[in-house]
């Protein structure tokens, strides 16, 4: 893959990365509006990107708390063409401010609140789906369609390779730019996305085909056709089908999980979610809108609801936590999708040795433990 | 996908917030009548009470409590309650404006039951069924680990003595108060739904005002057969949350129970008084 990141590459000379490339900080705005179950959420980047008109929006904008990062990067990357231009050697100092930004960068990220680690699952960045495709998958054979209304593309599905093992993919596709971000409703799946996955899932099973399912999404789409067409009973379905379904099926969180939109393409016999991925029963500015009545303490809901990686764990909810390279899976994509790729491989190994009936009931038993921990008998 | 408490908690559309527990009046001997949502008539409350609390003039469906439900359906001093001491431990130590632990206190003492749905077997007209009933005063019936839980215990049950499977859906979603905890309810409930469908069992689901988010999204639309309340507020989304991302009023009617039917999820609308003969007609077409 990589090609989207090198666009986003300004200076290919530098070996600091910088993710400041048009299609980068483009659609920030877009994207708040959209947001299924966040129409007023608060910024995700810093404040004076949204002021200003998409198009005329300067590039180059990071998190609010990634800021000391971004300077730190400007100023070795200035050091470096100085260099260039004087022909004066900075190397000495180039090497220290590296040293600085790594340290700087490890600091951060080693302390993120759950509302920071939802921006990084939501940066701009960050790799999606297709990008996993591009990187970790071999022949990707796209398929189509669910044959009963349409194609949806918030959910892209089809055969290929990963680290050897023959597999069908499926995965959300939140969109890149802001034209695939509309193309594919930020990721919000109609039921014809869940239908479509729904039916090449039981084309693999058919043909003994893993499935490795890709979760990133904000939530199913909230609107009217969706409703009109069953977006509750294509879930629905999807659970009781997928806890059935004879054939591994492995599942990542990679960005967001949110509630229902992601549980559709969620249930298998591992799930995995990245280190700065989030996952919960619904967004925090949701949550917020509900429990807070108002928006404005999406901060607080996303403590609350305990949707990190590392919280998520403890819970039980997720089998094994992907680490993400330093500083992110936006900073190094390929980085991330070769752990991706690993935990891949290491876990279609273990479930294709086990025969069905008893990969079908290990599958039950996991999910039959949900929510043990949260009971208690009154005495 | 919870959006619905808060909407579905205060008003189905239009209507008076209040009917649920209506106001004091200082001259008015408290609930000895009231106003009807439906019709905005002043009814008298107990001849509401003896029509299965629906409205004399207009049928209006009034919401009623899972003790209500398992008491109208079931056949009188049938009912043997499962896992009634099973109640909820504040696994996320979640705090809002109120706390969860609170929450769960305030809602044992309203609602009189230790979470929000009621399962046991009782008999439906003579035939022995497994009942699950939600109770929306239970903060909103929403699914958290003990409702998924007794559901899914109900749900082994059902399987394992062959028993036709009645869930009574009221509920608002999942509980967001256990987050990820109550998200997975959903999947679990559809797995063992998944095995009780493949041993050949009878599920009839019953959507009663309100069923919304992951409630729908998991055992509710997955009924052998689905029947409705009349006008039950029955979706995914919350209206709330549909017309702010779509920037458009939503048409008249839409995620009723009527809307359903003709969009061809639900087989039919069911009114109270002919739920438990339309029942009892489904178990006996279907062998059970």
């Amino acid at each position: 893959m990589a090609k989207r990141f090198i666009h986003g590459k300004t200076n290919p000379s530098s070996t600091v990365r910088r993710r400041r490339g048009a299609g980068v900080g483009a659609g920030a705005k877009p994207e708040r509006m959209n947001r299924s179950i966040a129409p007023t959420a608060p910024a995700a980047v810093v404040r004076e990107s949204a002021k200003v008109a998409p198009s005329a929006r300067p590039v180059g904008m990071g998190l609010a708390f990634e800021q000391p990062i971004l300077k730190l990067e400007r100023q070795i990357n200035e050091l470096i063409a100085l260099q260039e231009q004087k022909g004066i050697d900075y190397g000495s100092e180039i090497t220290q401010l590296r040293g600085n930004l790594a340290a700087l960068v490890k600091k951060t990220y080693d302390h993120l609140s759950a509302w920071e680690t939802v921006q990084v699952a939501r940066h701009p960045a960050r790799p999606q789906t297709r990008d996993y495709i591009e990187m970790i998958v071999k022949d990707f054979e796209e398929l189509h369609g669910d044959r009963r209304f349409a194609d949806d593309p918030a959910v892209v599905t089809g055969t290929g390779r990963i680290a050897g093992h023959k597999i069908m993919l499926v995965g959300h596709q939140k969109g890149r730019d802001t034209k695939e971000k509309i193309t594919c409703n930020f990721g919000c799946a109609h039921p014809e996305g869940y239908r479509k996955a729904l039916l090449k899932m039981q084309l693999a099973a058919k043909f003994g085909l893993p499935v490795v399912s890709l979760i990133d999404t904000p939530g199913a789409y909230p609107g009217v056709g969706s409703e009109e067409r069953g977006i509750a009973e294509a879930i629905a379905v999807n659970l009781r089908e997928m806890s059935q379904l004879a054939t591994p099926v492995v599942c990542v969180v990679i960005g967001e999980g949110g509630s229902g939109g992601a549980l559709g393409l969620g249930v298998g016999d591992r799930l995995a979610i990245m280190q700065f991925a989030w996952y919960s029963v619904i967004s925090p500015e949701g949550c917020s809108g509900i429990l807070w009545k108002g928006s404005e303490n999406a901060a607080d809901a996303a403590e609350a609801l305990k949707l990190t990686s590392s919280r998520l764990e403890q819970l039980g909810v997720v089998d094994e936590v992907i680490s993400e390279p330093l500083g992110g899976a936006h900073r190094h994509p390929r980085g991330a999708a070769e752990a991706v790729e690993r935990y891949i491989d290491r876990t279609l190994r273990r479930l294709k040795a086990l025969p069905i009936p008893e990969l079908l009931e290990q599958r039950y038993q996991r999910l039959r433990r949900q929510g043990e921990a949260a009971l208690q008998e009154q005495g | 996908m919870i959006q619905n408490f808060t909407t579905t908690m205060t008003a189905p559309a239009s209507r008076p917030a209040r009917f649920v527990r209506p106001h004091r009046h200082v001259d008015v001997p408290e609930g000895l009548w009231l106003n009807c949502p439906g019709c905005n008539q002043i009814i008298y409350r107990k001849q509401m009470e003896e029509r299965l609390h629906t409205c004399p003039l207009c049928r209006h469906h009034f919401r009623i409590s899972a003790r209500q439900r398992v008491n109208m359906l079931g056949d009188p001093g049938t009912f043997e309650e499962m896992d009634a001491d099973l109640i909820a431990t504040d696994i996320l130590a979640f705090h809002a404006r109120k706390s969860y632990h609170e929450q769960l206190q305030e809602a044992r003492k309203t609602s009189q039951i230790n979470d929000g749905v009621l399962t046991g077997r009782t008999f439906i007209k003579g035939r022995a069924v497994l009942l699950v009933a939600m109770d929306f005063q239970f903060l909103a019936g929403s699914m958290g680990a003990v409702v998924g839980e007794k559901i899914t215990r109900g749900m082994e049950r059902a399987t394992r003595e062959n028993l036709p499977l009645v869930i009574v859906s009221c509920s608002g979603g999942a509980r967001m108060q256990e987050g990820a905890i109550s998200l997975m309810q959903m999947a679990k409930t559809a797995a063992a739904l998944g095995r009780f469908h493949r041993a050949g069992g009878l599920f009839i689901s019953v959507l009663a005002d309100p069923t919304t988010g992951g409630t729908t999204a998991s055992f509710a639309m997955l009924g052998d057969f689905i029947f409705a309340e009349p006008k039950a507020m029955v979706g995914f989304a919350g209206p709330r949350t549909i017309a702010n991302t779509i920037k458009m009023e939503l048409p008249e009617g839409f995620q009723r129970a009527e809307f359903l039917l003709k969009k061809g999820f639900v087989d039919r609308i069911v009114p109270r008084d002919e739920l438990r003969s339309t029942l009892a007609r489904c178990i006996d077409y279907c062998g059970k």
